[in-house]
């Protein structure tokens, strides 16, 4: 079993199929790395949010003046039905060597994901109309932001899906889109934790205040 | 800012907003000294584009240097930016030495606004564009070869992150030609920094400058922490690596938790400035005090990301010059990872004065005295490395003397300042100046001038000359002295940090010590400059080819001076700390591998130069409000990330026979060089074969 005289932190997979794995090892390791240090980022604008969305609120709205439950309830399912498929397509990736399973899952985590931030442009546009602007108060601006930058990171995970569908077709299943697929998995489950903890944190602890 | 400006493609930029032009239309001094640093810059520019052409450079320019992502060329950049910058902050601050010294019931020579500016600048680049660089650029050279790698897990990535610092520092350098800078400090406190209190570009020059250099140095960290923890050569254990690695190790795990703060805060002050967002405004909800918190908990471990790889230099500098293992290398392991964590626990301390109340204030005041701690253990441990060593006092070697004492020093004011009742009375003042000053100029600065001193030959195959480098160390160490000293006594007769005018006669006569230190350190760094013409012009009596200059202890000395590009023919095998030492006491070191086998590098790439470029034109646009430019570079950016994925042959094969070829070669030259004692290392004796001290 332990071939190599050294174990890492991390994966440790050197033992079968070689080559693959030891070129997986740091591009995972250091894709777990970066998911830290994104997690990072939203634990701040947490926190800002924590301060803001109570003391921030000025003369504007307060939390339960604005959200809508059951849109974002409905956003909520679409992503976590999305982290659901896209473990298909992981299964898909690991499983089925050939077939179309692989790409039928991405594209169709790529539609509930695409189906999620329309739902989130919904709500923004909602709000706005009722004059619910970033710019009215500081719970505003924190909201947004933190709201925001969730809905930018899954638009970039739709991005990249359709980058790495592109490179299925044209580069086929090399190891190196093998891990970019891997990869990405990572960041969309990440960004499902993220959103579930927005869920619960802003809009259902948030109608209660 | 100009208003009037109505040529939309331009933004908000106009012809006035050229220092020259300015400087035409307000003849006065301080625009002068503007326009003339501007001035600088174009023909610095100039002269270097000049030259370039002159020796027919550029080919080499582009293809051994600004396209490569080998981490040795990448970490020699870095280091290039750094001495750069260091040239314009030095100067900023001798003109501001020079300002105060005159300004004691006089308006001095510089307009508010533009000494605003100045220590604006100093402190942002000193920081950001000097200390970052330079560490970051000596983890990448010295790092990988410590732990017997042949590069970083992610050379490209690399080559990005030093590039986004560069764009960083390119903004800085055209804010003096094109517009003015931020007045707002380094630390850009709101509301002063809101669009209320600082129109204009300046504060959006800061903003845009110092994102792209906290992105890439996210990246850095995220890249080194993978290449300790996955690209160790076999048996080089964690408890076998050098202090150095370890504080590499310290030092990019907190890149890679502090910057985001810094990400977020400079990003939210962006919102509120761009599009009048509430999160430090005194209206609508807005709270400053976010801003003060985000910016020093990132600020706060920022100062040991700096410090920590200079720990680092100073206990490989001082066990090679002791002839000596190092002393307690368990407890500096356990003490950096020590300060590591507690430095997440004391930012609090840079703003006892903003109402947190009695309690808070205890508690990180404590915290704060804590760190001394582990730091008092590292002192300790270095002294007692020197004790019945054979000292050689090298250059590299003074500048770490001069640091353990300067900075006990330092250390010791810190603990004062820790007391939140001793810092309520001297909080802003120069006392606190003369601190932080204490702090990273030994502890930054002379640790990066050390490490320079130590790893020069062995990353351009010659030595320096240690006359002009102990003269250099002898104008910073008085010059530190005679320019902080009186900045404590000053700061406890009342004096407040960033003042333009003072109306107290007893304040000229330290003001004047201070300005002449001043000029001391500036003879210092222009000193480290004579050293490298110096040396560079004697370098063939001064080459060091054999690789081991002073009798080194760990494996970057086992490869030739200069390396090869993959860094080791063959991988090493570790069986001891201290793992070069190690080989030559067992006898082997030197010898010939059984087989040799192809070596794959990674090819050149234009991907991080492109990114880099775009990137300065993204934060020039935003700085300038030029819309349709800032879109485009931002395209451009993350177009050419996805372009650069579709690329498949990113390697290329050295073959085994050209290894064996110079590995050999090499091999053969080491055997037959004469073996230097120590006494005789600063002669051309010394060929970089030395003698072992058993």
């Amino acid at each position: 079993m332990n071939t190599s005289p050294l174990s890492h932190p991390g994966l440790n997979l050197g033992s079968v199929d070689e080559y693959s794995h030891e070129e997986a090892e740091p591009v995972i390791f250091g894709f777990w790395i970066f998911l830290m240090a994104d997690l990072v980022l939203f634990a701040l604008l947490f926190a800002t949010y924590a301060t803001m969305s109570v003391q921030g609120q000025a003369d504007g709205p307060s939390p339960a003046d604005i959200f809508d439950l059951s849109s974002a309830f409905i956003g909520t399912m679409l992503l976590l039905a999305s982290s659901i498929t896209f473990g298909m397509a992981s299964l898909a990736l690991k499983y089925r060597a050939d077939g179309p399973h692989l790409v039928l899952w991405l594209v169709l985590t790529f539609i509930l994901g695409a189906g999620f931030i329309g739902m989130e442009l919904r709500d923004f546009m909602t709000m706005i109309a009722q004059g619910a602007v970033p710019q009215l108060s500081g719970f505003l601006s924190s909201f947004y932001l933190l709201v925001a930058t969730h809905g930018i990171h899954v638009t970039a995970g739709l991005i990249w899906m359709i980058v790495l569908l592109i490179q299925l077709r044209v580069m086929g299943r090399t190891t190196t889109v093998k891990l970019r697929i891997m990869r990405l998995a990572l960041f969309w489950h990440m960004l499902d934790i993220v959103w579930v903890c927005i869920f619960s944190f802003v809009y259902l602890y948030g109608v209660t205040l | 800012m100009s208003a009037e400006s109505s040529f939309s493609l331009l933004g908000n930029l106009g012809a006035q907003d050229i220092s020259f032009v300015h400087a035409y239309e307000n003849p006065v001094m301080s625009e002068f000294i503007a326009a003339s640093a501007g001035g600088f810059m174009v023909v610095g520019a100039v002269i270097v584009i000049a030259l370039l052409s002159y020796y027919r450079g550029w080919r080499s320019l582009w293809f051994d240097w600004l396209t490569s992502v080998d981490h040795k060329k990448v970490g020699i950049m870095y280091i290039v930016v750094a001495f750069v910058m260091l040239a314009r902050a030095i100067i900023e601050a001798v003109l501001m030495r020079y300002h105060q010294s005159i300004a004691v019931n006089d308006p001095g020579i510089l307009s508010p606004d533009h000494f605003g500016q100045l220590f604006s600048t100093h402190g942002s680049i000193m920081i950001f564009f000097v200390a970052m660089p330079f560490v970051s650029g000596m983890m990448n050279y010295i790092m990988p070869q410590q732990i017997g790698a042949r590069d970083v897990s992610f050379p490209l990535l690399n080559a990005i992150s030093l590039w986004l610092t560069a764009a960083g520092a390119a903004l800085v350098m055209i804010s003096l030609v094109v517009g003015q800078f931020s007045t707002g400090g380094w630390t850009a406190y709101p509301p002063y920094t809101s669009i209320e209190f600082s129109p204009g570009e300046g504060v959006d020059y800061w903003i845009w400058s110092i994102s792209l250099t906290s992105i890439g140095s996210t990246l850095t960290g995220l890249n080194f922490a993978t290449t300790i923890y996955k690209n160790r050569a076999p048996g080089m254990t964690l408890f076998r690596m050098p202090l150095f690695c370890w504080t590499t190790l310290c030092t990019s795990i907190l890149m890679i938790f502090a910057m985001a703060p810094l990400t977020i805060a400079t990003l939210m002050l962006a919102l509120d400035r761009y599009a009048g967002f509430h999160f430090f405004t005194n209206d609508s909800g807005g709270n400053m005090m976010n801003y003060a918190n985000l910016f020093w908990l990132f600020g706060h471990p920022e100062v040991y990301i700096l410090i920590l790889p200079a720990f680092g230099v100073f206990s490989e500098v001082i066990s090679t010059f002791s002839g000596k293992v190092i002393y307690g290398y368990k407890s500096l392991v356990f003490a950096t990872m020590s300060i590591a964590v507690l430095s997440f626990t004391v930012w609090l301390h840079h703003f006892f004065t903003m109402g947190q109340g009695a309690n808070v204030n205890a508690v990180f005041g404590i915290a704060t005295m804590l760190i001394g701690v582990p730091t008092g253990v590292k002192v300790y441990d270095w002294l007692l490395t020197m004790v019945r060593g054979r000292i050689r006092l090298s250059t590299a070697m003074l500048f770490s003397i001069m640091f353990l004492v300067t900075f006990v020093l330092g250390g010791l004011t810190g603990v004062i300042l820790a007391n939140p009742p001793v810092d309520f009375a001297v909080h802003n003042s120069l006392f606190l100046v003369a601190h932080f000053h204490n702090m990273v100029i030994p502890g930054v600065l002379f640790g990066m001038i050390a490490g320079y001193q130590f790893w020069f030959p062995k990353a351009f195959g010659f030595r320096l000359s240690e006359r002009w480098g102990k003269a250099s160390f002898w104008c910073w160490s008085i010059g530190f002295y005679l320019t902080f000293m009186p900045l404590y006594a000053l700061g406890l007769m009342g004096a407040m940090r960033r003042t333009v005018e003072w109306f107290r006669p007893e304040y000229l006569g330290w003001l004047q010590v201070s300005f002449a230190g001043a000029m001391l350190l500036l003879s210092g760094f222009l000193l480290l400059a004579v050293q490298l013409i110096v040396s560079v012009r004697q370098r063939e009596q001064r080459r060091v080819p054999a690789g081991d200059p002073w009798d080194g202890r760990s494996l970057e000395w086992s490869n030739s001076a200069p390396p090869p590009e993959y860094n080791f023919a063959v991988i090493p095998q570790v069986e001891a700390r201290d793992a070069f030492s190690w080989m030559k006491e067992h006898k082997k070191a030197y010898l010939s591998p059984d087989n040799y086998e192809d070596i794959m590098v990674p090819k050149n790439s234009m991907v991080a130069p492109v990114i880099g470029v775009a990137a300065i034109v993204f934060g020039f646009a935003l700085v300038w409000h030029i819309w349709w430019l800032a879109i485009v570079s931002f395209t451009g950016i993350w177009g050419t990330v996805i372009a650069r994925s579709f690329v498949t042959e990113t390697e290329r094969v050295i073959p085994a026979s050209e290894v064996r070829a110079d590995h050999e070669a090499w091999l053969a030259r080491v055997r037959e060089a004469p073996v230097t004692p120590r006494e005789r290392e600063d002669t051309s004796d010394n060929v970089g074969r030395a003698e072992v001290l058993a």
